[in-house]
C-alpha cells in the first residue's frame, strides 16, 4: 500500500510516496536514485547494502521504508562534507583499501558505525565488527588499517 | 575511468548500419596526434570475428594527444578491480613524460576503442605493456620532431618532462604538448622501433602508486551496471527452472499480471515481469505459478569424481621424457594417489548485470562484462541488428575473476528490451548468479611417482582429468616423466559436467598445482628430507629458486623433515608468465577439524612491476580468495539442481579468517612484466594441505578441506 514516509537522508528531508512493505535498498537506488548503496546478497548476509539508520550499521536490503519513519538515514554519497571526505574515506583512499569497490559502501559505513561505538578499537575488534562484511577481491587486511588509521585521525591524531 | 566523458563527444555520430573502415574510425578519433599499435597478434582478430571485418584489424589499441594535451589511451580492456586502470596509465605516462593525472583511460566502449579480445588471463600488463610503451615512446618521438620545428632547434638539443618539450640547455625555452597538438591531425603507426626508456630512467613506473579509481569508489560515485538508469527503463526478474536441463510444462501468469504496474513478458521459454522498480517486479514473479519437467539425475558433490573418471576422454600426453619404466625399478619408493577438487563458484559481489536500450536498429549496451566485444556480437546475433548497431560500455565491473565472460545477462535484457519496446535491466539476484555461474570445473589428478634410496625422483607419471593442462607441466628435474590430460579445457563435452563450466582465476592451475605440491611434499616425507630443501633440490629454474629462498627467509623457514608439528607449508609453481612460491603457518583443532591460517609469505617474480603496490594488492587478493577454495568453497548440488544459493551455505572468505600476509616482489625491473592477478593464488591449495601435513601428519587429498575432511584425514595418520 502506498503512503508516505519520511526521513533524514543525508542530512536533508525527504518524503517518498512508496509502498511501505518495500525494502529501503530498492527505495534508495530507485524512487531516490542514490545507487551508492549495493544489492549483493539480497538476504542480509554480505553488507554491500549496509546504511546508517540513526547511526546504526543496518542491511538496507532487510529494512522496510516503514521502519525508517522519521529516522535519520545516511548512505555513502552523504558521508563527505562539502566535498571534504571523511576521515574513512580517505583512509580506505590511502591504505588501497578496495578493488573492485562493489562492497566498499557497505564497509566504510559499517565501520562508521563500528568507530562510533568504539572509538579506540583494537584489531580484533575491528574484525569482530567488520565480519559480516564480505569482499571478494580480498582486501580485508588493507581495511583493517584503513579503520585504524581513521580511528586515529578521528581521535585527532591520538 | 572516464568514459561519461566521451559519451556525447567524438563517436556518436558513428554512422549506423555501417561497418566502420579505418579511415571512417579516425576521423571520429578527432584531432591532435594519433598514434596507432598493435598488441599480439594481428591474425588473431581476423580468427576471432569471421565475416566481420568492422573496425580496423591493423591496430588494437591507440593513444591521443589531444588539442588540450590530455593524453587518451583507447583500450578494450576493462577494470573489475585488477587495477590496469593504473598501471597502464602509469606505462604511458612514463614513456611520454607527462603526469599520470594527464592521462585518460578510456576502456572497453566497443564505439570507442579497437576490438579486444577480453580482459583475463593476467595479459594485459603483460601483453599490452611492451607495445604500449612503444607507443608512448614513439608518441613522444613524434612530440620532440614537432617541437623542434617549432622551436628552431634540433631534436637532439631537445628533452621532453611533464608535458613539455624544451632545451636542454635552457629550461625556460619551451613549448607544451598541448600547444604542438593544436591543429594537428597526425596520425601515425607505431613501428616499435623507438627505444623505450630504461629502468633507471623511470619516474611513474616500478613506483607504488595509489589507484586512480579510488576516489569514485569511497564517495558511491561509481557506476556499475546495476546503477545505470536510463529513462523509461524497467527492471526485469526471469522465471528460472529449478534446475539445469528442467522444462517448463506449465504456467500461470493471471496473478503476476494483477500487479499494478508490471509488464508480463512470454515467449517461449522465457517468463519475465518488467517493473519500473526491481522489488516490485520480484514479487511479481513471485506470484507465477509454474511446473517444470525436472530430469532426473545420481549425480552429487560426493560421486561427481567417479563420473568424471568414467566418461573421461582419450588422454593427450602432452610431455614426456625417459622411461617411465625404468625411473620405477630405481625407485625405492612408490606413491600413488589421486587428488580431487570439486566446483567452485567465482562470486564476484556485484551479480552479472546489464541494461539495454534499443532506439530505432540500434542498441546501446550497459554491462557487468569482461568481453564487451563478446557482449557486442553477442547482443547483436539475439537483435539480429549488424554488431556496427550495437555500443556497449562497461562501466565498472564489481569483480570478475573469470565469470564474466559470457555474457548471458546481456542477452537476455537484449531480449527483453525488443520485446517490451523499453530500456530494460536485467540484474541477476545471488541465487541466480549461483545458478548461472560458470563453475571452476571439478576435476581429479593421478600421481604416480617415485624416489629412490638416495632421495632422488626417480620417476612421475601425471594424470589430470577435466581440470586443463595448465600449471600441469613438470617443473622439477626427474629424469623420467610423463603428464596426460585428458579434457584439456574448462568445458567438458556433453554429458560431463551437469551445469556450465568455465574459466575461474588461474584456470586448471589450482588443481594442478594442489596436486602437484601435495605429491612432491609426500615424496619429501618419504625420502626424509625437509620439503623446502628438497624442492630446492630437484629444480633447475633460477627464479624458481630465488623466489622459494626469498620466501624462506622471510618466513623464516628453519628446514626439518615433515611432519615436523610446526605447521609449516610450502608451494610453489609458475602462471601467467610468473614464478611464485608460497609459505604458511597454520593451526589445526584435532577435534573439531578445524584449521586456522596464522602467516603466509608470498615471494614472486614478476618481471618488471609496474605498480608494485598494485602487484602486491593483486597477490594479497589471490591469497585470500585462495583461502577460500582450500578450506571452504565447494558447490553442492544433485544433478542441474543448485543447492548453494547464497553466501549462507557457500562460505567465502572472511576477516576473521585472515592470516598476517608477508607479500614479496624480487626486484627483475629489467624483464617485460608478466601477469600479476592471478599467479598468488595457484598455491594456496598445496600450501595450506601441506602446513596441516606438517601439524598433524594429516594428509588431504581433496579440496575444500573442510572440518569434516581434516577429521577423516587424522583418523588415517
Amino acid at each position: 500500500m502506498e503512503e508516505s514516509v519520511q526521513f533524514k537522508l543525508n542530512g536533508k528531508p525527504v518524503k517518498v510516496s512508496v509502498d511501505s512493505d518495500r525494502m529501503l535498498l530498492w527505495v534508495l537506488r530507485t524512487n531516490l536514485e542514490l545507487t551508492g548503496t549495493k544489492y549483493g546478497c539480497g538476504e542480509g548476509i554480505c553488507g554491500a547494502c549496509t546504511v546508517l539508520v540513526d547511526g546504526e550499521a543496518m542491511r538496507s536490503c532487510q529494512t522496510a521504508a516503514k521502519d525508517v519513519q522519521g529516522k535519520d538515514i545516511v548512505t555513502i554519497e552523504g558521508l563527505a562534507k562539502n566535498g571534504k571526505l571523511h576521515p574513512l574515506q580517505k583512509a580506505f583512499m590511502e591504505n588501497d583499501a578496495l578493488q573492485c569497490g562493489y562492497c566498499t559502501s557497505g564497509m566504510i559505513l559499517n565501520a562508521y558505525a563500528l568507530l562510533r561505538k568504539n572509538p579506540r578499537p583494537s584489531s580484533s575488534d575491528i574484525i569482530n565488527g567488520m565480519d559480516d562484511n564480505l569482499c571478494r577481491c580480498g582486501a580485508h587486511n588493507r581495511i583493517v588499517r584503513a579503520v585504524q588509521s581513521a580511528a586515529k585521525e578521528m581521535r585527532g591524531g591520538i | 575511468m572516464k568514459n561519461d566523458d566521451y559519451l556525447d563527444l567524438d563517436f556518436t555520430d558513428n554512422p549506423a548500419g555501417i561497418e566502420m573502415d579505418r579511415r571512417e574510425f579516425l576521423k571520429l578519433a578527432g584531432g591532435g596526434i594519433l598514434i596507432l599499435f598493435t598488441v599480439g597478434d594481428t591474425s588473431l582478430f581476423a580468427q576471432q570475428r569471421p565475416g566481420r571485418p568492422s573496425l580496423p584489424t591493423d591496430f588494437n589499441a591507440f593513444l591521443r594527444i589531444g588539442e588540450n594535451g590530455r593524453v587518451s589511451l583507447f583500450t578494450g580492456k576493462i577494470e573489475m578491480g585488477q587495477g590496469v586502470v593504473t598501471s597502464l596509465g602509469q606505462m604511458l605516462a612514463d614513456e611520454l613524460d607527462v603526469s599520470l593525472d594527464a592521462v585518460d583511460m578510456v576502456m572497453g566502449d566497443t564505439d570507442l576503442c579497437p576490438w579486444d579480445m577480453g580482459t583475463f588471463g593476467s595479459m594485459s600488463t603483460r601483453f599490452f605493456g611492451p607495445p604500449l610503451r612503444k607507443a608512448g615512446a614513439e608518441a613522444r618521438a613524434v612530440l620532440l620532431e614537432l617541437g623542434s620545428d617549432h622551436l628552431k632547434i634540433p631534436a637532439a638539443k631537445l628533452a621532453t618532462d611533464n608535458g613539455y618539450v624544451f632545451v636542454k640547455t635552457n629550461k625556460q625555452k619551451r613549448v607544451s604538448y598541448a600547444q604542438l597538438a593544436k591543429g594537428k591531425k597526425i596520425e601515425r603507426k607505431s613501428t616499435g622501433s623507438v627505444a623505450v626508456k630504461k629502468p633507471s630512467e623511470f619516474k611513474i613506473m616500478g613506483k607504488p602508486v595509489a589507484r586512480r579509481d579510488s576516489h569514485e569508489k569511497v564517495t558511491g560515485e561509481a557506476k556499475y551496471a546495476g546503477d545505470i538508469q536510463v529513462p523509461g527503463m524497467v527492471y526485469a526478474r526471469i522465471l528460472r527452472p529449478p534446475a539445469h536441463g528442467a522444462k517448463l510444462i506449465d504456467v500461470d501468469v493471471s496473478e503476476a499480471k494483477q500487479v499494478k504496474g508490471v509488464q508480463v513478458i512470454q515467449e517461449g521459454d522465457l517468463v519475465a515481469v518488467l517493473h519500473k522498480y526491481p522489488d516490485v517486479a520480484e514479487m511479481a514473479l513471485e506470484k507465477i505459478k509454474a511446473k517444470f519437467d525436472t530430469p532426473k539425475s545420481d549425480l552429487d558433490e560426493k560421486n561427481i569424481f567417479e563420473h568424471l573418471l568414467k566418461v573421461a576422454p582419450q588422454g593427450n600426453v602432452v610431455s614426456t621424457e625417459g622411461n617411465l619404466q625404468t625411473g620405477e625399478q630405481e625407485a625405492a619408493t612408490v606413491v600413488e594417489e589421486s587428488y580431487f577438487d570439486g566446483y567452485k563458484a567465482h562470486a564476484p559481489i556485484e551479480p552479472h548485470t546489464a541494461v539495454v536500450k534499443i532506439e530505432g536498429n540500434k542498441a546501446t549496451v550497459w554491462a557487468s562484462t569482461q568481453t564487451p566485444f563478446g557482449a557486442k556480437d553477442e547482443v547483436a546475433r539475439e537483435l539480429g541488428f549488424p554488431a556496427a548497431n550495437v555500443r556497449v560500455i562497461p562501466p565498472f565491473v564489481g569483480g570478475g575473476f573469470g565469470g564474466k565472460s559470457r555474457n548471458l545477462q546481456a542477452v537476455e535484457a537484449a531480449r527483453l528490451a525488443k520485446l517490451s519496446g523499453k530500456p530494460v535491466q536485467v540484474a541477476w539476484t545471488r541465487k541466480e548468479e549461483f545458478f548461472f555461474d560458470t563453475f571452476r570445473p571439478a576435476a581429479v589428478v593421478k600421481i604416480r611417482s617415485g624416489v629412490t634410496d638416495k632421495g632422488k625422483m626417480s620417476f612421475w607419471d601425471y594424470h589430470v582429468y577435466f581440470a586443463g593442462e595448465r600449471g600441469s607441466q613438470l617443473f622439477y628435474a626427474v629424469p623420467n616423466h610423463s603428464t596426460t590430460v585428458y579434457n584439456s579445457s574448462w568445458t567438458g563435452g556433453a554429458g560431463t559436467h551437469p551445469f556450465a563450466t568455465g574459466p575461474w582465476r588461474a584456470p586448471a592451475n589450482n588443481t594442478n598445482t594442489f596436486a602437484r605440491e601435495s605429491q612432491i611434499d609426500i615424496m619429501a616425507a618419504k625420502a626424509g628430507v625437509d620439503p623446502v630443501e628438497f624442492r630446492l633440490q630437484h629444480l633447475r629454474d633460477e627464479k624458481m629458486q630465488r623466489v622459494i629462498k626469498a620466501a624462506a627467509e622471510k618466513f623464516g623457514w628453519k628446514p626439518a623433515k615433515g611432519p615436523s608439528g610446526r605447521g609449516y607449508g610450502v608451494a610453489c609453481g609458475f602462471d601467467a608468465g610468473t614464478t611464485v612460491a608460497t609459505m604458511a603457518e597454520v593451526e589445526v583443532n584435532k577435534t573439531t577439524g578445524d584449521v586456522k591460517v596464522k602467516r603466509v609469505v608470498c615471494a614472486q617474480d614478476m618481471g618488471l612491476a609496474i605498480n608494485p603496490e598494485g602487484a602486491k594488492i593483486q597477490m594479497e587478493g589471490c591469497i585470500t580468495m585462495g583461502l577460500g577454495y582450500a578450506l571452504k568453497e565447494d558447490i553442492h548440488f544433485n544433478g542441474g539442481e543448485i543447492h548453494d544459493v547464497n553466501f549462507d551455505t557457500y562460505e567465502i572468505p572472511r576477516f576473521s579468517w585472515l592470516p598476517e600476509i608477508d607479500t614479496i616482489i624480487i626486484d627483475n625491473k629489467e624483464s617485460d612484466p608478466q601477469g600479476g592477478g592471478e599467479p598468488a593464488i595457484i598455491t594456496m591449495g598445496a600450501v595450506v594441505a601441506n602446513a596441516i601435513f606438517d601439524a598433524v601428519g594429516a594428509r588431504l587429498h581433496q579440496l575444500p578441506m573442510t572440518q569434516d575432511r581434516v577429521k577423516e584425514a587424522l583418523k588415517k595418520a
